[in-house]
């Protein structure tokens, strides 16, 4: 087998020095009645072409974002990604260590890591952040366990807004804690509804903007309203590159921002790995999860990083710790970071401009079919439409024409009452063809 | 001095560089400075096709920021150099042995890579139709079936993101059950070596945490579990084989008195390694127990992270499983993401979308290469290896547990450096400058001055020599006395060691100008 570079002959001399007969004679502690006697039921080993002829054929059986019109955010955005970040994260060195327990020869990661977190602090504009999150959706609901930390409260209200995964991932991890999440309404707008739900038991207002319907909204009252009760703003953003362009969650008052980094650097992957981004205000930090990179020196005074305020993590304070995350999201933080370096604030500003001239035009193509409302008044690069059908039925039919209209809203939440609800999104990979091809094929389903 | 330090450069005689300042080149090893010190915040190293004119973002008033963010950017080939040169600091798998225990750092194929980066894999959506998906939900639902043969159960839940998420999910599912049957309880066991994670997970759950003692050789205490088993206990959280690198002989028992006192047994299967296509968890009493991807099934561990952690459940345990599953519809496969129906009882979601697809394309492309034989020989060569070096090494180094067969790491503890003025930790630094990471040190906790050394299958016999060499070199020198190639230790890496009581005392989290 090409991955074991054991021979036969190795083994037998190896056993002949450890001084058994067998391998078998290495495994006498696991109870005679569990050892199976031979290969479990499942196909023989395989040739490399052999296994790459059956992983395409199932990878033929999808239909690839960018083999068509293709119009979904929702949380997982369809960008350009520079070839060269690609080839950087598959470097042996990147690709094939792991977490840097010792620094010596973990400055490759960790000089990285630190400059990821000036990167993450910089776009929210909050002074810390950490070293990555598993995704948004579990960055999120960590950002409600701290705020109940922080504030020894253990009420959380979720904005109609937020992504009703993230919502429902908060809510998991919450409740057995004992913390409860208070979901409002699904709304395009509701910063009245937030400010009157919070009350002096809040620990946190969770808020995202842009926001699951798009739409962009200045959070600062509703950061006013929290403070002034004693409770903590968490800011969501989904869609990164909208920071390229909009005022940070740290410039409208957010005390904790998390986000989902995907849109920077990493590809859509069906969900996953994606990368999660975490900041706080400095005062919070130690009551932060996941892990942190700091600045330090060696023995001879020259610069170097470190993992540090580790007596946060479960490996020293256990049952104590202030999250159970072990493992951050190493090499999609180093995706996003190459990213960024390679666009800089200059580039993002520009990519996050044309991506909302492109769904400016997707707008405007839209509202001009008849029966064809849109919701959502003011957005980045995503916006949501009324039809005058449900949704579902117009993205399947859509699909058969080989063209991806967006995401029904009914698909992440089916309770509530907006199956005619379609959430459209457009980057700068949407070509004026691809706005052209939806428009006429929605227009033909509508009036069918 | 002895021979082995005689004309080693020490760098005591390197002046303290002035931060960024230091650009300069040592043979391959080229200085390179933060990106903020390089790059220009007017570049940007990406070309757009699109124009767009600010005139045009009057729907936005009162909602752009004022300026770009405060970032700078690098052209290409500065970027290529930028993150080359910061790769050189970093050791690595492909590199050489990298013997960090609990961890699994075996061999990452490239054809998984290949696989993952296929257009009908990596461009993919999570929320398109799901006709348009169908060779994804099939993947998702090779890589179920694969998972349960191998570990004899009927379940598998594969959205935890890595393995404390599915910690956290196995002890959810347990809650559930107790708590649809009206049973509530309050406690969680797990032995004193248990990885961080387990106390931690229990912790976010909302249950108490209470240790199990350890026997001197190395297992969970019998009667000692017997005694802390209850009513008011829902689950234990054993590791197995555990984190000194044994197999629990007495697991069947374990089982079976938790069964007894109406608890289920959380198996963490982070050393599932050792022992995948030999041994099947099922028929060892578990009723939940997560696999890490990252570790048993060659996933990259790209720097830290991403892995996934799917759980393996049992009949009592699957219907709460989380959100989302696939299953067989006259159509082809669905993706049920409703809790509703069959899938009323389901504990939630855990994460957006269906979890760690890049790892379970990866994942699965391993399991098809090494098939159910090949992944018999994996856990057979782990653990040969891992008792060939404990073999060698044993005459000099003590191993706490005495000389019976170890299972895929070998432990050792820190009793045989006494006198000597050397601790693990020196030790360990010293292993850096003869070109090999360190093996996970002072881990588990139960050993004092802990060596954790698992080779993995992948390593040839001819490494294993070479890595036993040296550290009986070394092992010879602390014994000699000469405690300065220790002390200083590394002394060839791209840094000596760190002050990191200076970093957490005054904590630098990012660059500032």
């Amino acid at each position: 087998m090409r991955y074991l570079p054991l021979s036969d002959t190795d083994r037998s001399e190896m056993l002949a020095s450890i001084g058994v007969d067998s391998v078998e004679d290495l495994f006498v502690d696991v109870p005679a009645a569990a050892r199976l006697p031979g290969p479990v039921d499942l196909p023989r080993q395989a040739s490399e072409a052999a296994v790459e002829r059956k992983l395409s054929a199932w990878a033929a059986r999808n239909r690839a974002a960018g083999a068509g019109p293709f119009f979904l955010g929702a949380g997982a955005y369809r960008h350009h990604i520079p070839a060269s970040v690609d080839h950087l994260i598959q470097r042996s060195e990147f690709l094939t260590s792991y977490t840097p327990y010792q620094p010596e020869i973990a400055q490759g990661t960790l000089q990285v890591l630190f400059e990821f977190q000036t990167q993450v602090s910089e776009l929210t504009g909050l002074p810390v952040a950490n070293a990555s999150m598993w995704d948004g959706s579990t960055a999120c609901a960590e950002a409600v366990m701290m705020a109940s930390r922080v504030t020894r409260r253990r009420k959380a209200v979720l904005s109609g807004g937020l992504h009703p995964h993230y919502a429902a991932s908060a809510y998991t991890l919450a409740h057995t804690s004992g913390v409860q999440t208070r979901r409002l309404a699904a709304a395009v707008d509701d910063e009245a509804a937030v400010i009157a739900a919070i009350d002096s038991d809040t620990a946190c207002v969770v808020v995202q903007s842009p926001n699951v319907f798009g739409a962009v909204t200045d959070v600062s009252e509703i950061a006013r309203a929290a403070h002034a009760a004693g409770a903590l703003l968490v800011v969501v953003t989904t869609e990164a590159v909208s920071f390229g362009l909009l005022r940070s969650p740290g410039e409208m008052g957010a005390d904790i921002a998390v986000a989902e980094g995907q849109s920077i650097g990493n590809g859509l992957t069906f969900g996953g790995p994606y990368v999660g981004l975490f900041a706080c205000r400095n005062e919070l930090v130690r009551q932060m999860p996941g892990r942190l990179c700091g600045e330090t020196v060696d023995a001879h005074g020259r610069r170097g990083f470190v993992l540090t305020l580790s007596t946060r993590e479960q490996h020293i304070r256990r049952d104590k710790a202030t999250s159970n995350i072990c493992t951050n999201s190493g090499l999609c933080a180093l995706a996003f970071s190459i990213h960024m370096t390679l666009l800089g604030g200059a580039g993002l500003a520009k990519l996050a401009r044309v991506n909302h001239a492109s769904a400016r035009s997707a707008r405007d193509a839209l509202a001009a079919i008849p029966g064809v409302e849109v919701l959502t008044p003011r957005f980045f690069n995503e916006f949501a439409v009324r039809l005058p059908k449900a949704a579902h039925v117009v993205v399947e039919a859509l699909a058969k024409r080989d063209v991806l209209a967006g995401v029904p809203f009914s698909r992440l939440d089916p309770g509530a009452g907006l199956d005619d609800v379609l959430l459209v999104c457009a980057t700068e990979t949407t070509l004026p063809e691809d706005i052209e091809a939806l428009a006429e094929a929605l227009a033909e389903e509508i009036a069918r | 001095m002895t021979m082995q330090s005689v004309g080693r450069p020490t760098r005591a005689e390197i002046q303290p560089e002035d931060g960024a300042q230091g650009h300069v080149g040592r043979g391959l090893l080229q200085d390179e400075p933060l990106i903020f010190e390089r790059g220009r915040f007017d570049m940007t190293g990406v070309d757009f096709d699109g124009t767009a004119d600010d005139a045009d973002l009057g729907d936005l008033e009162g909602l752009v920021r004022a300026a770009p963010p405060a970032l700078p950017g690098l052209s290409e080939p500065e970027t290529l150099r930028h993150y080359v040169r910061l790769s050189q600091r970093n050791h690595a798998i492909d590199l050489a042995l990298y013997p960090l225990g609990s961890c699994t750092m075996k061999h990452n194929p490239r054809l998984n890579e290949k696989m993952a980066r296929l257009a009908g894999f990596a461009d993919l959506h999570p929320l398109q139709p799901v006709s348009t998906v169908q060779g994804a939900l099939a993947v998702m639902d090779a890589l179920a079936h694969w998972l349960k043969t191998l570990t004899g159960m009927p379940a598998v839940a594969l959205s935890p993101k890595a393995g404390a998420h599915g910690e956290l999910c196995g002890i959810l599912a347990i809650r559930a059950a107790h708590e649809a049957r009206g049973d509530a309880r309050t406690t969680i066991l797990t032995p004193t070596s248990a990885h961080g994670t387990n106390p931690a997970t229990a912790a976010v759950a909302g249950y108490q945490v209470q240790e199990i003692a350890q026997t001197a050789d190395g297992r969970v205490d019998l009667s000692d579990l017997a005694a802390k088993l209850g009513p008011h206990v829902a689950a234990i959280m054993v590791t197995n084989p555990n984190t000194c690198g044994l197999f629990e002989r007495d697991i069947l028992e374990i089982a079976r008195l938790t069964h007894e006192a109406g608890a289920y047994f959380y198996a963490d299967g982070a050393n599932f390694n050792a022992i995948v296509g030999r041994v099947r968890p099922a028929d060892l009493g578990v009723d939940a127990m997560h696999i890490n991807l990252h570790k048993t099934f060659s996933t990259p561990h790209g720097g830290g992270g991403p892995g996934a952690g799917p759980v393996v459940l049992s009949a009592d345990l699957a219907p709460f499983a989380p959100l989302p599953w696939v299953t067989h519809g006259p159509d082809g496969f669905e993706l049920i993401e409703r809790a509703e129906g069959d899938a009323a009882a389901a504990l939630g979601r855990l994460c957006a979308f269906q979890g760690q697809m890049g790892m379970y394309v990866r994942a699965l492309t391993y399991m098809l290469s090494h098939g159910a034989d090949g992944l018999r020989q994996v856990a057979e060569d782990a653990v040969l290896n891992a008792n060939y070096i404990k073999a060698r090494l044993s005459d000099v180094m003590s191993a706490p547990f005495g000389d019976g067969p170890c299972m895929h790491e070998a432990l050792f503890d820190e009793t045989w450096l006494e006198g000597t003025g050397v601790t693990t930790l020196d030790f360990a630094k010293a292993m850096i400058d003869e070109g090999f990471h360190p093996m996970t040190m002072y881990f588990p906790l139960v050993v004092k001055g802990a060596m954790l050394i698992e080779p993995t299958e992948t390593e040839p016999k001819r490494e294993l020599d070479r890595f036993c060499d040296a550290l009986l070199d070394l092992a010879a020198a602390a014994k000699a006395g000469d405690v300065d190639r220790f002390k200083g230790a590394p002394f060839s890496a791209p840094l000596s060691r760190l002050d990191e009581t200076a970093a957490a005392r005054k904590p630098r989290l990012r660059w500032t100008p």
